[in-house]
């Protein structure tokens, strides 16, 4: 992938669809658009990006599309694959792309895109990541960092905000023995454009984990969609790399910029810089070192060593002396 | 509820849209209340605007891009990572 | 009009003969999960794809929710498509269900009909279908065989027509239908594929003609959907008299939505769905033997139902008995009992209804049972009862 001038000028997603100002799955959608070749069929699940393109009588697509459910994207996927290479002599002539955000892949779409997996169909699963139920207002997913602020893992003196460290999805995908699996960032466009064409030509299912930041629900400025998905690779908070036939790669060399560059602006982890959410915050700490030093063991070719402890340890607010 | 909207013998089948980018139609413009201004002396042409804008209402040209404000939600993004300064942006009322 | 073929009976199972049909059918896709009663016919297809004998596609998915997703990929891809289930299976597809009617996509799908857990059981009744009843798919009921087989491929005809563009379930008894063996009238290949075309939609996901299928509806246009939904099952008894009289043409086998016997002097009469309705024409053929004023209605087309046919054949009636092979605990009448009430409205004359619950979890409907059934009808017509529900066959 050389320069964004190669890329079709044809908008594929939008303009006219009302994800919000400085929506960064839409900026992944788009992208993803951008840097498929060959004709495309897009399936999406129910969330932000499929309800937000497509109010009857408005499509932002100019793509075929299809949403079915919340969790079945991939299940129907396979349908359209299976028939879409039966009518053409058994060769796949087309790309499957589909999208699903956090919710709609972590959790309730987990069983359909383990299927798909295990059957091998050929499609590029894209997860926008934005870690949590945006679309229904903000609610804690299996994507959703520790200690950070929903709607359904609310701050209080009872709670922290969500406990546990999210589910890793490349780890998941990889336990299908699938050939290629990355985390993307659309502020690495280059990366992101040469990952998503990876992920197409490989015949076979293929997963990309896009980080995908939200104003709304991670209380930032609308401005700040780019600099988040920067920041969150910086200060290694979702590093970016490649697994292609189980071969770990490390796609961008953080500079080491602290984690707290990345948890200051943004209002969800604002309490984890109260004195009684101290245990919290180190346990995000904890969490984002050790898969840092597990990937790069990974990408020596070892296997990591978790110390178990450290990622299940459940802290509960430390009482502060005016309590 | 308009009086003029089709009735369920014109709609096609199935609530399915037919007309691909349809959306055009919907013209997000009025959402904003800041919008980009373009120092097109500055501007090199590079692309970053046009690819991280979520909408998109970017178009670009032969020498620089230029903006639709049918689309612009002034969310800022352009503004903020335009690596020359060469995007503006503006209150608007 | 062609003569039909000479007639060769081959022994078959349900189960077989659906999976038989299917292939015959020009049937592209095929995804299914495997769950009593309806694993005959999933594995035998499994054989027919293995064989090279069908190209038809087969996915084997994680559970039944995909596997009616799948199809639905499939459909809205351009394929004719057909899936299996029972019980459990359709129970965890509901919401796929209405997915499939919403998207107009015309699905075959045979129900292999099974009582619902709790408790769990593995035997017949119909409390799956009519748990997904108001789902908007075509519904019909087979009562042996031989209509399991041909309905496969008149469900096609209909579901595919494009006055109609519904799914379509066949239903057929768990057990009584799916394994028991049977003398069939196949059809040969090329009367099949006459019949059956291969399917050429309208609409479907392709990158020369970009669609958008499974838009969002707010309050200003989903209740426009929904009415043409209705306006689809309106058309079905056309299109239904179109499929079976050139069905009948090529077989000599006719179908009707509802199937009487000997009702026009009738005193009493019993309404069923199913393989029952078999063992209902044979007692009241014995007992009209004896002398008793007894009939019978088969309704084999379940939605849309023959609201005015129902109500026309059953007006003059004294005692109209509905053989309910489904409970809606806490209802005064069970769903087909309603519906045949609901055809009784406002008529010239008013029969007594008797709604009772019988045969389920795949307890036995014997000839005997039902005879005792008919004997309760026979009673009720010296004492007025209007409308009541009873249980038959359960020990207190």
């Amino acid at each position: 992938m050389a320069t964004l001038k190669e890329l079709q000028v044809q908008e594929l997603l939008g303009p006219g669809h009302r994800l919000c100002a400085g929506c960064g799955g839409a900026i992944t959608a788009r992208m993803t658009l951008k840097a498929i070749k060959r004709p495309m069929v897009v399936v999406n699940a129910t969330g932000c990006l499929e309800v937000a393109t497509t109010i009857y009588p408005y499509t932002a697509w100019g793509v075929p599309w299809v949403h079915g459910l919340f969790e079945n994207n991939s299940a129907i996927a396979s349908g359209i694959e299976t028939i879409l290479k039966a009518k053409n002599g058994g060769k796949l002539d087309t790309d499957i792309i589909v999208f699903g955000g956090d919710g709609g892949t972590f959790d309730i779409g987990l069983q359909a895109l383990s299927g798909a997996f295990e059957r091998r169909h050929d499609f590029v699963y894209v997860c926008y990541d934005n870690e949590a139920y945006m679309n229904t207002g903000i609610q804690r997913s299996g994507a959703t960092p520790e200690g950070a602020w929903t709607t359904t893992t609310p701050v209080g003196a009872a709670s922290p905000g969500k406990v546990g460290p999210k589910k890793d999805l490349i780890a998941i995908s990889l336990a299908h023995h699938i050939d290629y699996a990355a985390t993307a960032s659309t502020a690495y466009w280059n990366d992101f454009i040469t990952k998503v064409q990876k992920a197409a030509a490989v015949e076979g299912p293929a997963l990309i984990h896009a980080i995908s930041p939200c104003p709304l629900g991670w209380r930032f400025k609308t401005e700040q969609t780019i600099q988040m998905g920067k920041l969150a690779v910086q200060t290694r908070y979702f590093p970016l790399y490649e697994v292609e036939k189980g071969k770990y790669k490390l796609s961008v060399n953080p500079h080491q910029e602290p984690l707290e560059k990345f948890l200051k602006m943004q209002g969800r982890f604002n309490h984890l810089f109260k004195p009684e959410y101290a245990g919290e915050l180190e346990a995000l700490r904890n969490q984002v070192d050790q898969k840092w030093n597990a990937l790069q063991e990974l990408c020596q070719g070892r296997h990591p060593t978790w110390n178990g402890s450290n990622i299940t340890t459940r802290p509960t607010p430390t009482p502060t002396a005016a309590n | 509820m308009s009086a003029t909207k089709p009735g369920w013998r014109q709609l096609t089948r199935g609530a399915v849209v037919t007309q691909p980018s349809s959306a055009r139609e919907f013209k997000t413009g009025s959402w904003r209340t800041q919008k980009p201004v373009l120092n097109e002396a500055k501007c090199t042409n590079c692309l970053f605007c046009w690819i991280w804008c979520p909408e998109p209402a970017i178009v670009r040209g032969p020498k620089k891009v230029s903006f639709d404000y049918d689309y612009c939600k002034g969310c800022g993004i352009c503004a903020v990572e335009c690596p020359v300064h060469a995007i503006a942006m503006e209150e608007e009322h | 009009m062609m003569k039909p073929q000479k007639v060769e009976l081959v022994p078959m199972s349900g189960s077989e003969a659906v999976a038989k049909a299917v292939i015959q059918s020009n049937v592209d896709f095929t995804s299914a999960y495997p769950i009593t009663p309806q694993t005959i016919i999933v594995e035998r297809l499994s054989d027919l794809v293995a064989t090279g004998e069908t190209k038809t596609s087969f996915v084997n998915v994680e559970s039944e929710h995909s596997a009616l997703s799948a199809c639905v990929g499939a459909s809205l891809a351009g394929g004719r498509v057909f899936t299996a289930t029972s019980s459990q299976g359709l129970a965890l597809m509901h919401e796929v269900l209405y997915l499939t009617s919403g998207l107009r996509c015309p699905i075959v799908m045979a129900v292999a009909n099974r009582a619902l857990s709790a408790p769990i059981s593995i035997h017949g009744d119909h409390s799956d279908m009519m748990g997904s009843r108001d789902s908007g798919w075509v519904q019909l009921y087979v009562e042996n065989a031989q209509e399991a087989y041909d309905w496969i491929m008149l469900a096609y005809r209909i579901a595919e027509d494009e006055r109609v563009a519904l799914p379509f379930t066949v239903n057929m008894d768990g057990y009584v239908i799916t394994h028991s063996v049977e003398a069939m009238s196949l059809i040969d290949d090329e009367t099949a594929h006459k019949y059956l075309p291969p399917r050429q939609p309208l609409l479907k996901l392709d990158p020369q003609k970009p669609v958008t299928f499974g838009t969002l509806t707010l309050p200003d246009y989903y209740f426009e959907f929904k009415r043409q939904q209705e306006e689809g099952m309106r058309n079905v008894p056309a299109a239904f008299a179109d499929a079976t009289k050139e069905f009948a043409d090529l077989t000599g086998r006719r179908y009707e939505r509802l199937v009487p016997f000997e009702l026009e002097d009738a005193k009493v009469a019993v309404v069923s769905l199913g393989s029952a309705s078999g063992t209902v024409r044979w007692v009241a053929r014995n007992l009209r033997k004896k002398g008793l004023p007894v009939g019978a209605l088969k309704i084999a087309l379940y939605r849309p139902f023959p609201h005015e046919e129902v109500g026309k054949m059953l007006e003059n009636i004294d005692v109209v008995i509905v053989l309910e092979r489904a409970l809606s605990p806490g209802s005064h009448c069970g769903p087909l009992g309603s519906d045949v009430v609901c055809s009784l409205y406002n008529r010239s004359a008013q029969p007594q209804v008797l709604d009772i619950v019988a045969g389920l979890g795949g307890r036995d409907l014997s000839p005997d049972s039902i005879e005792k059934i008919f004997r309760t009808g026979l009673e009720a017509t010296s004492r007025p009862t209007g409308l009541e529900m009873e249980f038959a066959g359960v020990r207190d």
